[in-house]
């Protein structure tokens, strides 16, 4: 089943073309990940199909119903979202934050804690955490608090734009493995952005390559590397891989 | 949650608390007489409140009301009722139009503004133009017409005989007088530049009791350039109508102060420092042999009620100005045009004079509380608009963004995320409105609305600091005390989690 149906989809800012007409469908279960250069339209596709910005043209469907500012609202309840700082609102405590929209749902007050004390022990954070504010977090935690407020009323869909991007790179290897057991746990479908092509081949089933706002090549990491639909594929693969392959080499 | 509600509540019975007296007061039908900004018209006008009272009538005195416009209008609007006048004012600026010659003429032109006056009172109070003795003496100074050989000489003059058809432009063309340095100060602040020496040439009220007080020499109007101003009472039509026995008492006066007795009468006031009210019943005593019962206020008894008057005008305004100005300033960061206007709507507010507010409001809602409190509340809008703008336009992207990817609405985003975010900006704001507010509530004393302006008034006109600063220290002290109180509800309002991230900053740099 897809998920997510993108078609002829296109945004411009001002005169700057973001987002060329674009198809893209996303089957259910599945780890996307959009990657490209800074600029390539990958956050502009994201931020699309959570209605932040409106379309110039085409239609995003999110299991079978079209995206329209009218059903914007009810439609996000079932995406997560998680941005690359968090996002966490500084005045709330992580309890307030995660559970934010459900308590706005008027949701059952045991559900919402039975709930919490769930996702809490799924992203490995301490109960007496719950009751911090985001100031007093580190890094780390904020992005697993992020993770928490978006599984909070289990969405189908989990966008993802650079959420391990401010990290540092200890912390960062050690959340990858988290997420991609978290991921694999919960069976959601998941569209992450990331410009790590690493990172993007450890999460993703199917890489989306993007580039001044087209889609360049869609499939597994080993198929852009073996067979690059142009030249730019390989160049955006070597460019990030050669430094890695000189330590590999130092390291003989 | 439960102290946010608590601080709500506390703020609204506050409010309410200072809301009762004003409505309170509005009620009984009462006689109510004006007198101008000179210890003369406020002594007159003690007296007509005491006549109006024999006859069992209610009266209360608007003390003080700044210049003969405010006054004049105040009349015509049924504001006030009667209040002491002159016919040189009245023949040479308010109706100088009419072209007026006798006494009848004058009269008739007043009935067509639904007015009336009595007879003359039995004083003429002239301008005459004052120099110090010692100095005429000097310089050989006898008439207006020496001046013309002395163009050193610094002029200073009250602010109303600078602008008067019957002031200082007529005489400076009469006399073709050279002098360049003139300035306008207040009238009773003109004896001191005189006896400090900042000034050598003022206008006199001839009936003044200064004039012997600072050994001054009236120089003789030789070109018979000031009118005569007899006293009068100006009083409604409509009064003779309803309550001819208060006109019949205010004729009683008629021919009965001449111009000795009233410089006695001002020496009292301001230069014995007696209570305008008991040179008044002392004057009604001995000459209609009426007895009127006055009290003089204790300092204390005066204290609260200007604090009173105060905390009316301070809360009512500001109460509101906080209710429109939040929602307004919510407005102006959502709509981004129609923030626009708003702010600069709000900016020119800001830049029109306060006095001069004050008197735009007198035509629309006539004198006292009202005006002022309108007055007041247009002045602090601008600081909380500005501020409620500014903190939730400073909200970070991303934040905006997470709230809007949760899928809360735009009234909840506004409520659980935007507004705590932007509390501290906003209280910033109400705070720096509630201080210019306290300190602009001083000049409402001008259009009859009290509070701590009175005293200052008062003082000032009297040559009195201890009265002026009865006023200034109070008002201070309100000043201060209500940014505390602002502070307090920030502590109360501020999200917990807010206040980690300063001291966090705080101790990081």
């Amino acid at each position: 089943m897809r998920v997510l149906v993108i078609s002829q989809i296109s945004k411009r800012y001002g005169n700057a073309p973001a987002l060329a007409p674009t198809d893209l469908q996303v089957p259910g279960g599945e780890t996307l990940v959009l990657i490209g250069p800074s600029g390539c339209g990958k956050s502009t596709l994201l931020r699309l199909i959570t209605g932040l910005i409106q379309p110039d043209s085409g239609t995003i469907t999110f299991e079978g119903t079209e995206l329209s500012p009218d059903n914007i609202l009810q439609i996000r309840q079932r995406m997560g979202y998680v941005i690359q700082e968090g996002g966490l609102f500084p005045h709330l405590t992580v309890r307030d934050n995660v559970t934010v929209m459900a308590r706005y749902l008027r949701r059952d007050a045991i559900w919402i804690d039975s709930r919490l004390t769930e996702l809490a022990q799924l992203v490995r954070l301490p109960q007496e955490m719950m009751n911090r504010f985001p100031a007093e977090l580190s890094g780390g935690q904020r992005q697993r608090v992020s993770l928490m407020r978006a599984l909070m009323l289990d969405p189908d869909l989990l966008l993802l734009d650079e959420p391990l991007g401010a990290l540092d790179p200890m912390i960062r290897y050690e959340l990858q493995q988290e997420l991609k057991t978290i991921f694999a746990q919960l069976g959601k479908t998941v569209v992450m952005v990331t410009h790590d092509i690493a990172e993007a081949a450890f999460f993703g089933q199917n890489l989306v390559l993007m580039r001044d706002g087209h889609i360049v090549q869609t499939g597994p990491f080993k198929e852009l590397a073996q067979t690059p639909a142009e030249p730019f594929v390989e160049q955006f693969i070597t460019a990030q891989r050669e430094p890695m392959a000189q330590l590999v080499e130092a390291l003989k | 949650m439960t102290v946010k509600r608590m601080i709500a509540m506390l703020l609204l019975g506050f409010c309410a608390l200072l809301t009762y007296p004003v409505l309170s007061t509005e009620a009984p039908k009462r006689i109510t007489l004006g007198s101008k900004g000179f210890t003369e018209s406020v002594i007159l006008g003690e007296m007509l409140r005491q006549l109006a009272q024999q006859t069992g009538a209610e009266a209360q005195h608007q003390r003080q009301l700044g210049g003969t416009s405010v006054l004049w209008n105040a009349l015509l609007s049924g504001e006030i009722d009667a209040y002491p006048e002159y016919t040189g004012t009245l023949l040479q600026e308010i109706l100088v139009k009419e072209n007026l010659q006798t006494e009848a003429e004058l009269r008739q032109a007043l009935a067509k503004h639904g007015l009336r006056m009595t007879a003359p009172l039995g004083f003429n109070n002239t301008y005459a133009i004052g120099i110090k003795t010692e100095l005429a003496e000097q310089l050989k100074l006898r008439t207006i017409s020496d001046l013309k050989n002395h163009p050193e000489l610094v002029l200073g003059f009250g602010n109303e005989f600078m602008d008067r058809g019957d002031g200082w432009p007529g005489l400076q063309q009469r006399y073709q007088l050279p002098q360049q340095n003139v300035r306008g100060l207040d009238h009773d602040l003109a004896y001191r530049g005189i006896a400090s020496g900042s000034l050598q040439v003022t206008d006199l009220y001839s009936t003044d009791a200064e004039i012997a007080y600072y050994k001054l020499l009236a120089l003789e109007d030789d070109l018979n350039y000031f009118p005569v101003y007899n006293a009068v009472i100006l009083y409604r039509a409509d009064l003779a109508q309803q309550s001819p026995e208060v006109v019949a008492m205010f004729n009683r006066l008629v021919g009965r102060i001449d111009a000795p007795t009233m410089s006695r009468m001002n020496a009292q006031v301001k230069l014995n420092g007696e209570p305008e009210s008991a040179v008044a019943a002392g004057f009604l005593k001995r000459t209609l042999n009426l007895e009127v019962g006055y009290r003089v206020k204790t300092a204390w008894q005066r204290f609260w009620q200007h604090t009173g008057e105060h905390l009316v005008l301070v809360g009512i305004s500001l109460s509101a100005a906080i209710l429109l100005a939040i929602p307004l300033g919510i407005l102006a960061a959502r709509r981004e045009r129609l923030g626009h206007i708003v702010l600069g709507a709000a900016s020119i507010l800001q830049t029109i004079p306060s006095l001069a507010l004050f008197v735009f409001m007198i035509p629309i809602l006539g004198i006292g509380g009202p005006p002022a409190i309108v007055a007041l509340f247009l002045y602090s809008l601008l600081p909380i608009i500005r501020n409620t703008h500014a903190g939730l336009k400073d909200i970070p992207h991303a934040i905006v963004e997470s709230a809007q990817a949760l899928g809360l609405p735009s009234r909840a985003r506004l409520r659980i995320v935007e507004l705590p975010l932007a509390t501290r900006a906003i209280l910033a704001g109400i705070k720096t409105s509630a201080v210019i507010n306290v300190g602009t509530a001083t000049l409402a004393a001008l259009i009859g609305a009290g509070g701590y302006g009175q005293p200052i008034l008062t003082g000032i006109r009297l040559d009195n600091t201890s009265l002026i600063l009865q006023g200034a220290i109070p008002a201070a002290a309100l000043a201060l005390l209500v940014q505390g109180l602002f502070e307090l509800i920030e502590r109360g309002l501020l999200p917990r989690g807010l206040r980690i991230q300063t001291s966090d900053v705080k101790s990081a740099s």
